[in-house]
Order: C-alpha cells, then structure tokens, then sequence
C-alpha cells in the first residue's frame, strides 16, 4: 500500500512570542519543527507500512528551509519526501494550501492513504487535511484515534469524540487526520538518519503540481485577515475566605446574583 | 575539545544523547529504585539500530567497532550509568563470538544480537575465581556430540535476562590455563539454569545473576574456537571490552561533572553562587581536565584498536579502563562535596552516579589487575628492545 503524510513545519510554540503591536508571531530566531500532530501522522504511516507493507511519501507545502521537516520524517522511517515550493505559494490561506497539497497528490499518482496530524500548532484551523479530501472526491474520516483494521479497499478507524468514540468504516482511497492518542512516535532511527542524509528531496513548484495561478498563495485565499488581535487575559478569580458553611453561603449568593441559579 | 569525529559517529552520538534524555532521563530514579530490567529501554535502543553499532555490517550491524560502541555507552552513562548495560555487557558476551567464532556461529548469533533482539552475556566469574580466572572449576566434557557442563558462574551482567551466553568452562582440568574452553549457551538449554538475583550498591537498572550449569548439555558446534583456546578468547575480549567499562566510567562522570556545575551556579550561599568561590572552581577544573584526559586517553585507544584487528592491545585497554574508573570515582565524589548535604539525598542525581562510578574499578578487572597488566607490558616491551 502506498501511505501519503502531509506536514507542516511550525515556529516551535514552547517559547515564542507575540508581536503586541501586529498580533503576529514573532518568527525571527525561533527554532522550527515538525507540527507535533503531524509527528503522529507520521509513526502512523511507518506502522502501517510495517503492518501491510508498501511505501511512504510525505510531502509538505513550505519555504525551502522546510526539507528540514521532510529529512527528520525520513530519520523516522518515510521512504521518500517531496517539498512543494514556489514564491507564488506565499500566503495560502486554507483553502489554497488545500487545493496545492490536493495537486501534488494528485501528481504523485496513486496511493491508497493519506494521513495528516489533527491539526497545526500555529493555525490551530484543522481544516487542511479535510480540505484535501473534499478537492480529492475522497472520502474522510478526522479525528482518528486508532485504525483497527486496514486493507487496499477500505479501513475501519475509531474517531474520537468528546464524549466516546465512534467505529467507521470507510472506503479507501481516503483520507485521515489523526489525533496524539494513536500512538507514541519514535524517535529516528540510525539507518534512519543515515537515509535522511542522502535523500534526494525534490521541489515541486506551482508548474509542476499544474496549479492554477488564482487559486494559489495569497492571490488563490478567499480568507481575507480584517484584524489580528490577543484576547483581553482573563480578570483573575475571586477567593472565597471563612469557614465551610461561611464560603458555601457566600457562594450560593454570589451565583445567585448573577442569576446563575 | 574536537575529536574529528565522522559523520556517521556524529550521528550515533546525537542520537544516544536524544534517546539518554527522552526516554532515560524521566525513568533512572525508577529503574534504581525498583531494580526492574529496563526492557521498554532496550526497545528504543533496538529501534533506533544503536544495539550493533559496534557489529560488522555483513552481521547486521553498522561496523563500527570499538570506538562506535564507546561513543553509544559515553552518551548513554552520561545520564544513567545501569540501564546503558543492558547493551554494553551485550557487547562484552558477543566480542568472544565476533573474535573467536567461526562463520556459521557468526551467522546464527551476531544478526539478532545487532537488531537488539537479543541480549547476551559473558559468563567468566565464579565465587572462588575473581581475578584469578583460571582457578575456575566448572567443567565440561566431551560425550559424543555434546560437551556436558557442570558448576556455577557468578555476577553475570545481563543474566535471566539474556538468550545467548558464552561460557567459560574447564575441558582439561589438568592442563591449568589451557584446559579451559569457551562455548555458546542458549536460555532454555536443559540443565542451564539462573540463580538469585543480587542487590548489588549500583546499576540496580543491571541485573546480576549465577549461571548453573547441572549436566548441561551443549552442542559440539557451540564451542567457540579451539578447545583449550578459552583463556586466549577471554583474554581478548576482555582487551577489546575494557574500553565500553571506560566509556561507562567517562560517560558517569562526564554527567556528574555537568550536573556539578549546573548545581554550582545557582546554589546560593553567603550571598552569591558557589561557584564563584574559588574552592568550589579549582574543584570543577581539576574534574573537568581529569574528565577530558579519561575522554582522550579513551578515544585514542578505541581508534587504535580499530585500525589494528587482531592485534593485542591489552596495555593501552587497561589504561583507558584504569584511569576512566578512577576519574569516574574521584568526579562523582567530588561532585556529592559539591552538592553537599542535598548530593547526599536520592532525590538528587549524584549519589546514584557515585554508587554507579564504584563498579567500574572492578568489573572486568579490578584497578589493580589493570595495574598489573600495564606493567607486565612495560617489562615485556622493555625486555624485547634488548
């Protein structure tokens, strides 16, 4: 079976800052790494190619420095990588990023699945992976917290939900995007690493995936950004002082007054 | 200071460090604690090929040799000197197969051994021969097809928890030194059995068990080499190991000497950092040049070793190991001192490593055995200029 990762490399968000004045992040000096949820899409496409045999591919939409992201999912046991780069790709929204990625798939060729993480760090948006699917016509399962059986023709997935989950089965080709609870990924391997040295990453630009020049970067974004701004921080908490019987009282007034109960 | 290492022994270095502490660092007070064998350890090192670094290629392995194997347990023992041993005495009960086995023994042990499937063990030491091995009285002899084998080994590193052994034991009791012959020994043979396991002061992550052996039977093509060849194939391998012990020691004290200075800075005593005391700083520096000595002395050695196969390196391996145990004891007490009271609690790393740093002045050898070797190689040398 062919498995299909899509990544995305991110500002690591342990340590990075806001811009007050713009409401950017502040990219400059920050140390990039793989979107943590694409790490488990990632050790998911090496189980199943463990588990069926086949190969992997993970591609990736990004400025050049992203080959970095792709060598480190090579350490980790991907067979090949391909880097989708063009300047005309700058500022996708979405949308466009879901169409671009959908083009490169398609110029992939075939494969029977494609796994993305639940969602980036940065844009938090979890609408790509989905996005793909839907410029693909195949179907989509997100949220997938463990694939409990997969063949060439179609996989039964469990998708978490807040209060359970539920048993899918889905035909394949299709597409998943998977949440931290699936697995633990490893850590990359010495052959691994050996492997990521060598490989020769390809750049795919807007030419070769055949996109269209108004669906893609900013030109291409139906999104149109109004206002970026931080969220007032919460005022804090009020602490209740006094005996048990004293805070309980107080407390049932206080929601009283605010008409909670 | 720059040792020029390869690309390949950059990345081996790189990744025992990730592996050290992602995966090490979280669990070494609870492997300490509980003396459990660090199976879900094992497991990422397998995964992560770092079990055969040190095995040719055409095994499975990544061919290194000895300098690869020292670099994975320096980086490992940085952070915890027990749990690395799982793969270091690995090493130590595979080196009589890689030096003295022949193809088919080759073949059938050295590929699991490198993917880290399997563990192995070196079965030597018995409660009456330490340091004088040869005073050994386990025996095995020859009916038919198999040697049968009868006695006790004792303090085996990895044992009950390995699955291939390779076993000293005596097939010409009456010809001393050359009576003794070494073999392959699977868990599970009938008549091998293991003995309690020992608490043991440090690397409680280890374990430490007897080998018995009550009419075991082995086959014949399990002997490794000649038969009356063991002492020869225990002598080499005990030459080509000793540089994993040091790495233990240097990676031991390597840690301690890092988390000594990290404490000195921010421990906070009559109004400034300790560190800027001079008694504590003439401390980290003497730690620190004894720690880079250990590395080249180490280093230099392993190299030596792999660019010259099949030769005897016995003085410069004892010197590597000496002087790495040594240092590894000298740096981890001086790091409790500097620690003080807090150095003195579990809670804190240090205790751990200076229980840790003690083993590694007599396994293998005890410092003074190493003395002994450098010596008799310094009167040997001395004795053939003239």
């Amino acid at each position: 079976m062919h498995f299909i990762v899509c990544i995305k490399q991110v500002p690591n968000t342990t340590n990075v800052q806001i811009d007050s004045s713009t409401g950017t992040l502040k990219r400059e000096g920050v140390e990039s790494i793989i979107n943590p949820f694409d790490e488990y899409a990632i050790e998911e496409a090496v189980r199943l190619k463990e588990r069926t045999g086949g190969k992997a591919t993970v591609i990736t939409m990004g400025p050049p420095q992203a080959e970095t992201a792709l060598r480190e999912a090579i350490a980790r046991g991907i067979d090949n990588a391909i880097l989708v780069t063009d300047r005309a790709f700058a500022g996708a929204d979405t949308w466009a990023t879901s169409y671009t990625l959908a083009n490169a798939i398609k110029a992939i060729g075939s494969y029977d699945l494609i796994l993305c993480g639940k969602q980036a760090t940065d844009g938090d948006t979890a609408q790509v992976g989905p996005g793909i699917a839907e410029m693909l016509d195949i179907p989509h399962v997100a949220y997938v917290k463990k694939i409990e059986d997969i063949n060439d023709k179609n996989a039964r997935v469990e998708r978490m939900m807040e209060d359970g989950y539920d048993l899918i089965e889905m035909p394949l080709p299709g597409l998943m995007t998977v949440v931290k609870e699936i697995n633990t990924p490893r850590l990359p391997s010495l052959r691994g690493m050996m492997a990521s040295k060598k490989a020769q990453i390809p750049h795919w630009t807007a030419q070769t995936v055949n996109a269209e020049k108004n669906n893609i970067g900013l030109t291409g974004s139906p999104t149109q950004v109004m206002k970026i701004f931080s969220p007032p921080p919460r005022p804090g908490g009020q602490t209740l002082a006094g005996s048990q019987e004293e805070m309980a009282e107080t407390l049932v007034e206080k929601l009283r007054q605010a008409q909670i109960i | 200071m720059e040792y020029f290492l390869t690309e390949e022994q950059q990345m081996i270095v790189d990744l025992a460090r990730k592996i050290a502490q992602e995966k090490i660092k979280p669990v070494r007070e609870h492997y300490d604690e509980t003396e459990e064998f660090p199976w879900p350890i094992v497991e990422e090192l397998a995964k992560a090929d770092l079990c055969g670094v040190y095995i040719p290629q055409e095994y499975g392995g990544f061919g290194g040799g000895v300098m690869n194997l020292v670099l994975v347990v320096e980086e490992l023992c940085k952070v915890d000197g027990g749990i690395s041993l799982a793969l270091a005495a690995t090493a130590l009960g595979t080196f009589p197969i890689l030096l003295g086995g022949n193809e088919e023994q080759k073949k059938k042990y050295l590929p699991d051994i490198a993917s880290g499937k399997k563990l192995a063990a070196f079965g030597l030491t018995e409660p009456e021969a330490g340091s004088d091995a040869t005073s050994m009285r386990t025996t095995a002899k020859k009916e038919g097809d198999y040697y049968v084998l009868n006695g006790t080994k004792c303090f085996i590193t990895n044992a009950g928890d390995a699955e291939t052994y390779t076993v000293f034991a005596k097939t010409n009791p009456g010809r001393g030194p050359r009576g003794i012959s070494c073999f392959i020994l699977e868990k599970g043979m009938k008549g091998f059995e293991f003995g309690k396991k020992e608490k043991k002061m440090g690397i409680r992550a280890s374990s430490t068990r007897e080998l018995i052996f009550n009419n075991c039977m082995v086959p014949r093509e399990n002997l490794i080499g000649k038969e009356g060849h063991g002492l020869l194939i225990a002598q080499g391998t005990l030459d080509t190991s000793r540089p994993g012990v040091a790495a233990q020691a240097l990676g031991i004290a390597a840690g301690a000497l890092e988390e000594a200075i990290s404490y000195a800075r921010t421990r906070v005593q009559f109004g400034q950092p300790i560190s800027s005391f001079q008694a504590i700083q003439h401390m980290l520096a003497d730690m620190a040049t004894e720690v880079e000595a250990a590395r080249c002395l180490l280093y230099q050695t392993a190299r030596m070793m792999d660019a010259n196969p099949g030769k005897r390196t016995t003085k410069e391996s004892a010197m590597s190991k000496l002087y790495a145990s040594e240092v590894a004891m000298r740096v981890t007490t001086n790091a409790v001192q500097i620690f003080g009271g807090y150095g003195y609690i579990r809670e804190y790393p240090v205790e751990k490593m200076m229980r840790d740093a003690k083993i590694t002045q007599i396994y293998e050898g005890t410092s003074q055995i190493q003395r002994n070797e450098i010596a008799l190689n310094l009167i040997k040398e001395n004795a053939a200029k003239k």
